[in-house]
């Protein structure tokens, strides 16, 4: 059982994501470069967060178009569990994988904060085991993290249970205060809040259990012992 | 931009002929004071820089600290004060790309940066409300970017920073002790530069930092890219786990030609380069500015050709270009070609090595008079002055500058920005306590004593965390050092340095001079930054959540010390009075009462007490809590003063510490046996910050609505005007 970590040149959050899928949650990871190809034996996709190419043009524009994404789309269609954080996220709204476009937050600035998410659906690889409307802190570090559908796509977002995290306040001025989606088959999934950073008691200042479940799920997804 | 008159005479008269242009370049880059330190260079030495964990390695830009388990800590500060004060966006993005590469240079990866920002008064001024905005700006784009989170700064406003700005980044690295690079050569070694290409920006970049400014000189401020600069971290750090480097140096100040002058110097060797070898962004360039571009995002490495072709392939896995662009020779000569015509040929400790200059001091007059006190206008509210107090713009919350930072990135930040002092957690189990400080307002009034304080401050924020101090930066900035009482300033501060660094026994492990901060109204207030470096081997002190009974016990005595408050600045509009002074013995003493009662687990939190005095300390408390807290006046320790003095005197060496009711016994029995001067001078619970003196209220602030102020208002100003 293996989960494939892709770096794009700019990633910046490779390095924590394998940490806390090796270190914390014991699982086996790899780190693939954009421009080499995936595997046939990977379990689980994770595109993490950062500025892959500096958010040249628009943030995860020019990643989408790497040589690793048409792998990435051919496990996607298969069904094996996808995660984009963050810029990771950017990416797979980007490379036409998940719907809406991820925008300026409406301060205009960079925000790093923690915040609350409340979990919509749990019926993903990722939230398998949380409960519905369960609360999860966790920090967000965005300057374009606003995501935005228009309102036809989200009544289709709303009826395909499609909405996996909403914010509990209004935090940059995403649609719905949505802050994570999936496709139709709920195999991909997009957050903008950081997970890989609120596993762990020492640097999560209120509780780690309910972003630690999102791996938990994922393991749980991929039939790994924990 | 060019030597001076017997400068010109010197070089001439050591090479024993006319100077080549190139070789006017080269030399006026190097002989800058902002590369050489002539000014400062001799005095410097005075500063402790060995201890048992300093590790000293030859060429090195960092400081390097060993923190046991073989692993190290390296740590560097910078500014890039000129620059940002013509384009505040470039130049301290260009500030935070500097330092980060000097941590690069010594092998090891960048964990954190901190800035300290210091402009005019934006409350009324706009040019400095758009410098501290877009100087923000710059500094966020370029540290979110690398994925280096930005843990902690200060920021400060004075009018002596008017139509000026300082910034100042501090960048700490860790690694393994046996992935340092160790500098060395052998002949035949090529010399590789690797990076960004060589442009016209950043021309004359350190002759324009070592000038008053007086013309707007865009075109030596350095254009950033974060990108480029992350692409060579990944790189490096993969040639450094290879083996591929045998020495590196970060172009920075001087641009090519000090770093080829300084790395041959370091390592006793000669350096043969051709400019037509140089990868440039424009094809014209003549060899005078290919050597003194300061184009970012540029390494110059030291390998041999085997090790260059692995290199290579790094490289261009990243997409990024490294030439070759000479080679080490043993004639310690820095040989610079154009094809097969030299341009350049000079003794590289000629370059390397100005002639150190012995500039005279004197008092300043304005000294004499400083410490008298005026007759101040009575304060006749104290809850709405309090109020003004909590919105000013040096007292209210930064987490509109620190909000805009990844602080989390690298999932290390254990205590987040907004208290003392920020805690990374290291490999091997220990934290890491960092923090910088300044305090021009009090180095104006005592330049010796203002510079303790600095220090003193900083070593509090660290030891809150429950961290020993191990290691310290200073960044001292001042004026033109050609003037006689400014360089008197300049001297005393570094005296007062010395003095605290040798008694605490905390070395300078890193540092860095900037001279020439005039403004057009004059020189700036002298302006020395203190990092300090704690470590803690078990846990950090992790603020708990204040609940009502808990108790605010004090440690250290309030004492009529008023000189260069907030209080008498901003409130009273007066410059004057006599400035904090550290006692060291109790200083020491009062440190060790802290770290050893964190030690104990008996403290729920510590804050220490600064600007704005007990008034604010306290309200920060209650703020960030939300709860509030009754504080009798008559407790607090110390001679007996007027109560504006008791709230709001900065006098150093003081703690605030709060605890359980439980826990009250065991503390003061504690405390009773040390020698600290200490009370219990409040209990939370409540709406309010209540703060009474003989049973009757002196301020009382509805926590609530405090703060909403605190934390707003510096954005309200920013954002809205």
């Amino acid at each position: 059982m293996k989960v494939g970590v892709i770096v794009f040149p700019g990633s910046n959050c490779d390095r924590d994501m394998y940490h806390v899928l090796t270190d914390v949650f014991k699982l086996d990871a790899e780190y693939f470069w954009h421009e080499k190809g995936l595997p046939k034996n990977i379990d689980a996709v994770i595109l993490p967060g950062g500025f892959s190419y500096g958010d040249r043009l628009r943030s995860g524009a020019i990643a989408a178009h790497s040589p690793i994404i048409s792998d990435v789309r051919k496990m996607a269609e298969k069904g094996i569990p996808i995660l984009g954080v963050c810029n990771g996220f950017q990416i797979l709204v980007e490379a036409g994988l998940l719907p809406g476009a991820l925008l300026k937050n409406t301060s205009l600035n960079f925000m790093c904060k923690w915040t609350n998410l409340i979990v919509e659906n749990n019926n993903t690889p990722f939230t398998n085991k949380l409960k519905l409307h369960q609360q999860i802190p966790i920090p967000i570090a965005n300057g374009e993290g606003r995501y935005y559908v228009d309102n036809e796509t989200l009544k289709k977002l709303k009826k395909k249970n499609q909405i996996v995290f909403r914010y509990s306040e209004v935090v940059n001025g995403s649609t719905d205060r949505i802050a994570g989606v999936c496709n139709e088959d709920g195999n991909v999934v997009g957050m903008m809040p950081h997970p890989e950073r609120a596993t762990e008691s020492e640097i999560n200042p209120i509780d780690n259990k309910p972003s630690s479940l999102i791996f938990e799920s994922l393991i749980k997804t991929i039939g790994v012992k924990n | 931009m060019s030597l001076e008159p017997q400068e010109l005479d010197e070089l001439t008269s050591k090479i024993g002929r006319k100077p080549t242009s190139t070789e006017l370049q080269i030399v006026a880059a190097e002989w800058s004071e902002h590369c050489s330190y002539k000014s400062s260079k001799k005095h410097l030495k005075m500063l402790p820089m060995k201890g048992p964990l300093v590790i000293s390695e030859k060429g090195y830009d960092s400081g390097v600290l060993d923190v046991g388990d073989g692993y190290v800590i390296t740590a560097h500060i910078e500014s890039h004060n000129h620059p940002s004060a013509v384009e505040p966006y470039g130049g301290a993005a260009t500030g935070v790309g500097g330092v980060i590469r000097d941590i690069l240079s010594a092998g090891t990866r960048p964990i954190a940066l901190f800035d300290g920002l210091r402009f005019g008064n934006i409350e009324k001024d706009l040019q400095a409300r758009w410098l501290f905005k877009n100087a923000v700006t710059g500094i966020a784009d370029y540290g979110n970017c690398l994925g280096i989170p930005t843990i902690g700064g200060e920021v400060e406003f004075d009018e002596c920073y008017s139509n000026y700005a300082l910034v100042d980044v501090a960048a700490i690295g860790f690694g393994k002790k046996k992935n340092l690079i160790k500098n060395h050569a052998k002949k035949g070694d090529l010399v590789v530069l690797l990076g960004g290409s060589t442009g016209r920006d950043g021309i004359g970049g350190s002759q324009f930092a070592s000038d008053s400014l007086e013309s707007e000189n865009r075109s030596a401020v350095q254009i950033p890219d974060p990108f480029i600069e992350k692409l060579i971290i990944e790189a490096i750090l993969e040639a450094r786990n290879q083996n591929l480097i045998h020495a590196m140096k970060d172009l920075g100040g001087g641009g090519l030609s000090c770093a080829v002058s300084e790395t041959a110097d370091a390592l006793s060797i000669g350096i043969e380069m051709d400019v037509d070898k140089v990868h440039t962004r424009e094809s014209d360039m003549s060899p005078d500015e290919i050597m003194v571009s300061e184009s970012q995002e540029r390494m110059l490495i030291v390998t041999n050709n085997d090790k260059f072709k692995k290199l290579q392939e790094i490289c261009k896995k990243f997409r990024i270009t490294c030439s070759v662009i000479g080679h080490v020779t043993f004639d310690n000569m820095m040989h610079v070609k154009k094809g097969k015509k030299t341009c350049a040929n000079l003794p590289t400790d000629v370059v390397a090595n100005a002639t150190l200059l012995d500039r005279p001091s004197k008092k300043p007059a304005y000294l004499e008079s400083i410490e008298k006190e005026r007759k101040l206008k009575p304060i006749s509210d104290y809850s709405k002055m309090m109020m003004k107090f909590i919105s000013s713009p040096n007292i209210a919350s930064k987490i509109w500058v620190y909000g805009q930072y990844d602080h989390e990135v690298g999932i290390r930040t254990v205590v987040k920005p907004g208290q003392d002092a920020s805690v990374l957690r290291l490999d091997n189990g220990k934290f890491l306590a960092a923090k910088i400080d300044g305090n021009p307002k009090h180095c104006y009034i005592n330049p010796r004593e203002g510079a303790i304080g600095c220090f003193e401050e900083a070593c509090r924020n660290v030891v809150c965390t429950g961290a020993k101090p191990i290691g310290m930066l200073d960044h001292l900035q001042f004026g033109n050092p050609e003037n006689p009482e400014i360089f008197w300033t300049f001297l005393e501060s570094l005296k007062g340095l010395s003095d605290f660094a040798k008694y605490f026994e905390i070395p300078c492990v890193g540092g860095k001079v900037s001279l020439y901060n005039e403004t057009p109204s004059g020189p700036i207030k002298p302006t020395p930054i203190i990092g300090i470096l704690g470590l803690i081997d078990t846990t950090p002190l992790q603020t708990q959540k204040i609940n009502t009974g808990d108790c605010l016990v004090i440690i250290g005595e309030t004492k009529n010390e008023m000189g260069g408050s907030e209080y008498f600045e901003y409130i009273h509009k007066f410059i004057g009075g006599k400035c904090p002074v550290v006692n060291f013995q109790e200083s020491k003493n009062n440190m060790n009462v802290v770290l050893d009662l964190i030690k104990k687990d008996l403290l729920k939190t510590v804050h220490d007490c600064s600007k704005g005095g007990i008034a604010v300390a306290v309200s920060e408390l209650c703020m960030t809590h939300e709860i509030g807290c009754t504080v009798s006046l008559d407790k607090v320790p110390g001679p007996k003063l007027d109560v504006d003095r008791i709230l709001f005197s900065e006098s150093h060496s003081r703690y605030l510490l709060v605890l359980k009711k439980e826990n009250l016994d065991k503390v003061e029995t504690y405390l009773k046996k040390s020698k600290a001067s200490y009370k219990m001078i409040g209990v939370f619970g409540g709406e309010n910050i209540l703060f009474n003196q003989e049973r009757k209220s002196v301020i009382d602030l509805r926590v609530d609505k405090a703060q909403k102020t605190w934390f707003n208002s510096l954005r309200e100003l920013v954002v809205h005007g």
